[in-house]
């Protein structure tokens, strides 16, 4: 293995120490980074675009910083990969959609103002479904993510390219949202770790919504504390966005240091009946139930907690997903931005005309899927009964929430139902892949936040299995506490991170881009 | 193409008409609804836009606090209830001019509800009930380019975004009933007066003529008696006062003669049209209207505290009425001078005069005489001729200082709205100061009484009433540039 190789397999936190001692520099990191992202793509396609030159100019410039002794941030020349659903300037933001191709949009997400100002180079945009719909990355109109444990199967989804693209050492870090899972199930899948903050914890401003009321964004990383460090600097209040909240994110990299030691005396860990038992994988259970033992044995308090209404979440979640989805997509209508279709046929086609032809081949089958959904949840004489019906699901779950939180510090759950299937084995089942999100789901509901750490592989099939944590609003530090105590504990068994043991992906030699 | 209109008389014979009126006012707010662009009217096309104006993907909004205050304080004017909580909403539908394809406003969660007003019309007073004023963020303005002038036949369309998320207030009224032959006169006099009120808020300049202030009929008629309201239809387009009187005007004859004829009326949009004063059918508009409101929740709440609603209460300029009966008493105008001031919507700028130093007669004299006609011509409303009632005083005092007197002011006002400048500007260019050099009239004078042998004997013989012929002889040489009063004198001295 070369230099570069050992390089890239990296941690954020590690490499944030290397650079400031002059161990390596941002260009070299940084080109180590794009190598592997030339070398690997052909198999894993986790990134749509791939803005080698930006990010070189980004690292030159943090060196310069570095050798200057005014680093940006702890991360200054760390690079990073973003979802391609959060706006960057001058760099191509599709949503993983053909409406969208082409647009480069003239401003920046607030989570990228951020990563830009505290110096990390941006690798580029990373896959994803088609406008974050989907929990396999196969809806992206751009084609599938492979998984790098079993390139024949999902990285989870909707943020596949953002987990696949840290699982394969393209990126030490990445950026990923969450409206229903699309953080925590792709690191699940993927064996990296991966946290929805608190709802408003993380600007919304350049994220291109799904479900305003839902999304979040957050860090896609290969160990906790990297996960609380990239937590850090995209994290805290923005005046853009109405819905942040006014208050200082606690210290989150502390927490994790603190986990670290592996110690969770006194800590009460509540089990969540209701996110176990029938269809959840027998490995993923087995994985979940060891990690809960290792936890007691570390001192932790576990109880049982019943939350009743989490058994609606899915359905009243996909009342509100897609009721907001209909709206936010209306914007799509080829007037002012992104693709626009002549209609077949037609000599002066009118605007609506025009529209109808953009839209119906401009968004894929899901997203129609959903537009027609939310449409009709929110017609007038449906809206009490579905849209309005949910909302009131939504506070149900928000007090089990409550409730649950009373008798425990967190919650903990298997991150999903199962690990990563194969491509095409869900496609025709949307509701086989609903399920998916069936234990992420109630945390978006209720604006709590949630993190998901690696905690072996399934017996029966050798893949990752994610470990769910959840936390009452606003205190994410818990998540990264318990993340790296079980990290800790976990690593001592294994001998090494989980990651370590993922299959050396091989690039067959007349695969294009394997000779650079 | 013409629809058949019953005549007025036979219409509210048959029918009673029933109205209400949505108003939409501009607030003058220097930055936008939901975003920090501004909003200054006529920028060039797309020049005052940013992400979340043109509803670009990712964009988000944020409340301007500036509008919510402007809002609560037209609720208060319009005596309404103040929501203690409120949210904004999405209205959903599809028009190239809106950005986002769909309007962030309120729908059953106004910021004010349950309000009335009194607007008086020929000394009788009409308590007009308010059901809501809520907030909203205006659209684009689409250009439609092709000898239609309208979407449908257009050759092309452009689309100015500057307008899109200028902040909106709707007031919407109750249905008005009762008002029988009077309706259309209610509904003037009360646009008019809550133009007044918006003035006198100073929460939007309430240009009608530029769209600040937007005006929608609903119409609708049932038999006379019924105590039921009909079919509406809802007029759009209705841009000046004397446009809301024509058009409710209009729609009762040509609904009574759909009710006369085919005994039902279509619910359906229409257009007012200014030049020929009929409206005409626009898309047809039901109830299945579906616009799908959700909550915004890029929003949170708005919650104004009661401190706060309080505080803004105290801000609240006088009542129109109150205001009225002040300002006569103050002025010393007539019952029927103030009705004429009160129709002709001359409060403010009588105001602006006599603050000026103007006398109140002298100002109310120029606003309702010559500038009222000049304004009729234009078709423009008092306030917006291109005269300021600081020029108006400066020229009523040139003719108290004697530097003009009334035909010479008259053509100085001409030449202020023509854009020649300043009163005194026109003046100096148009050379009309009445000539006060003592040679120069003694010479007139003289010229006159050469001129006009016979009658300067009979003035000599002490008819003084003949100086009348040698003043008009004068004047006529000065070019009506002559103090008349001192032209007698001048005659009187020399032949006396």
């Amino acid at each position: 293995m070369t230099a570069g190789g050992e390089l890239v397999r990296r941690s954020a936190a590690d490499l944030s120490e290397a650079l400031a001692s002059g161990e390596t520099t941002s260009v070299e990191l940084t080109g180590a980074c794009l190598d592997r992202i030339d070398s690997l793509e052909p198999l894993v396609h986790a990134f749509l675009h791939v803005d080698s030159e930006g990010a070189l100019a980004q690292a030159a410039a943090s060196d310069a910083r570095r050798r200057a002794g005014r680093p940006a941030s702890a991360l200054d020349g760390v690079p990073i990969a973003v979802k391609d659903i959060l706006v960057t300037e001058g760099l191509p933001t599709t949503c993983g959609s053909r409406i969208l191709a082409g647009w480069v949009p003239p401003y920046d997400a607030t989570v990228v103002a951020r990563l830009r100002s505290a110096g990390l180079p941006i690798l580029g945009k990373t896959n994803m479904d088609e406008f974050a719909m989907g929990s396999s990355t196969e809806h992206s109109a751009y084609g599938p993510t492979h998984n790098p444990w079993d390139l024949d199967r999902i990285p989870g989804g909707s943020g596949g390219g953002s987990a696949a693209a840290v699982a394969a050492f393209e990126a030490p870090l990445a950026i990923g949202t969450d409206t229903g899972g699309s953080i925590r199930q792709p690191g699940a899948v993927t064996g990296t770790v991966g946290v929805k903050p608190t709802y408003g914890g993380v600007s919304r401003y350049g994220l291109v919504a799904l479900a305003n009321s839902l999304d979040q964004a957050g860090p896609v990383t290969r160990t906790v504390l990297d996960a609380a460090l990239l937590h850090e600097v995209i994290g805290g209040h923005d005046p853009l966005d109405s819905t942040s909240i006014d208050e200082p994110v606690p210290p989150l990299a502390d927490a994790a240091r603190l986990g670290a030691s592996g110690d969770v005396s006194g800590v009460r860990i509540g089990v969540v009946r209701e996110l176990s038992g029938d269809g959840y994988q027998a490995g993923v259970r087995q994985r979940f139930d060891e990690a809960v033992q290792l936890l007691v044995q570390a001192g932790a308090e576990v109880v049982e907690v019943s939350c009743p209404s989490f058994v609606h979440a899915l359905a009243a979640y996909y009342l509100i997903m897609p009721s907001e989805a209909s709206s936010n997509l209306a914007r799509f209508d080829a007037m002012r931005y992104g693709m626009r279709v002549l209609p077949d046929g037609v000599a002066n086609p009118s605007a609506e005309e025009v529209m109808r032809a953009t839209r119906d081949a401009g968004f894929g089958a899901e997203v129609k899927r959903r537009i027609i959904l939310g449409t009709y949840a929110l017609s007038s004489g449906y809206y009490d009964a579905y849209y309005g019906q949910a909302q009131k699901v939504r506070t149900l779950i928000s007090r089990d929430f409550e409730a649950a939180f009373a008798q425990a510090d967190v919650l903990v759950s298997p991150t999903a139902p199962t690990t990563a299937f194969r491509i095409g084995e869900k496609l025709d089942d949307p509701v086989a892949m609903y399920l998916n999100d069936i234990a992420t789901i109630p945390a978006n509901l209720a604006g709590v936040p949630g993190l998901s750490v690696p905690v072996g592989l399934a017996p029966e099939d050798g893949l990752p299995v994610g470990f769910q944590v959840l936390a009452p609003a606003l205190a994410d530090d818990r998540l990264y506490r318990i993340g790296a105590a079980l990290e800790t504990l976990l690593e001592k068994q294994w001998g090494g991170p989980l990651i370590a043991q993922a299959p050396t992906l091989v690039v067959p030699a007349e695969a294009p881009g394997a000779d650079r | 193409m013409t629809a058949p209109v019953m005549s007025y008389d036979d219409a509210l014979a048959q029918f009673d008409p029933a109205m209400g009126l949505e108003v939409h006012v501009e607030l003058n707010t220097v930055t936008k609804m939901f975003c920090g662009c501004r909003t200054e009217f006529g920028a060039d096309p797309n020049t005052q836009t940013c992400p979340t104006c043109l509803g670009l993907p990712g964009s988000m909004p944020v409340v301007n606090a500036k509008a919510v205050e402007s809002a609560i304080r037209i609720g208060l004017a319009l005596n309404c209830d103040i929501a203690e909580w409120c949210r904004f909403a999405r209205k959903n539908y599809f028009y190239p001019d809106m950005p986002k394809n769909f309007q962030t406003s309120q729908y059953d969660e106004p910021i004010a509800f349950d309000g009335w007003t009194d607007v008086e019309v020929d000394g009788q007073i009409h308590r007009v009930e308010i059901e809501r004023a809520h907030m909203e963020e205006d659209t684009g303005k689409s250009l439609h380019v092709g000898t239609s002038g309208r979407i449908h036949g257009a050759d092309y369309s452009l689309v100015d975004y500057n307008r899109a998320g200028i902040p909106l207030i709707e007031i919407v009224t109750r249905p008005i009933t009762g008002a029988r032959e009077m309706a259309p006169a209610v509904a003037r006099a009360y646009v008019a007066h809550l133009r007044e009120l918006i003035l006198a808020l100073g929460v939007s300049d309430a240009r009608m003529e530029q769209g600040s202030m937007r005006c929608d009929v609903n119409l609708s008629l049932s038999p006379v008696g019924a105590g039921t309201l009909g079919t509406r239809t809802e007029t759009k387009n209705v841009n000046s006062l004397r446009s809301v009187e024509r058009a409710a005007r209009y729609e009762i004859g040509r609904q009574a003669a759909l009710l006369a004829s085919e005994g039902s009326v279509l619910q359906e949009t229409r257009h007012w049209h200014e030049d020929t004063g009929i409206t005409t059918s626009g898309r047809e508009k039901s109830d299945a209207d579906d616009y799908r409101y959700f909550p915004e929740p890029d929003l949170v709440p708005v919650a104004p505290s009661r401190a706060w609603v309080e505080e803004l209460r105290g801000t609240l300029p006088e009542p129109p009425s109150e205001r009225r009966a002040r300002l006569q008493a103050l002025w010393g105008f007539a019952d029927l001078e103030m009705r004429d001031v009160v129709a002709a919507g001359a409060i403010p700028v009588i105001e602006a005069t006599v603050a000026a130093g103007t006398t109140p007669q002298a100002a109310r004299k120029w606003w309702l005489s010559d500038l009222g006609r000049r304004a009729n011509e234009l078709g423009v409303e008092l306030a917006d001729l291109p005269i300021t009632p600081a020029q108006v005083a400066r020229v009523q005092a040139l003719v108290d200082e004697g530097s003009l007197n009334d035909k010479l002011a008259r053509q100085v006002l001409d030449g202020v709205i023509a854009g020649e400048g300043d009163p005194d500007a026109v003046v100096t260019a148009r050379g009309l100061a009445i000539v006060s050099d003592e040679g120069a009239l003694a010479d007139a004078v003289d010229r006159a009484i050469d001129a006009n042998p016979d009658v300067a004997d009979k003035i000599r013989e002490g008819k003084l009433a003949a100086a009348g012929a040698l003043i008009g002889a004068v004047m006529k040489d000065m070019r009506g540039q002559a103090d008349a009063a001192r032209v007698r004198e001048l005659i009187l001295e020399k032949l006396g």
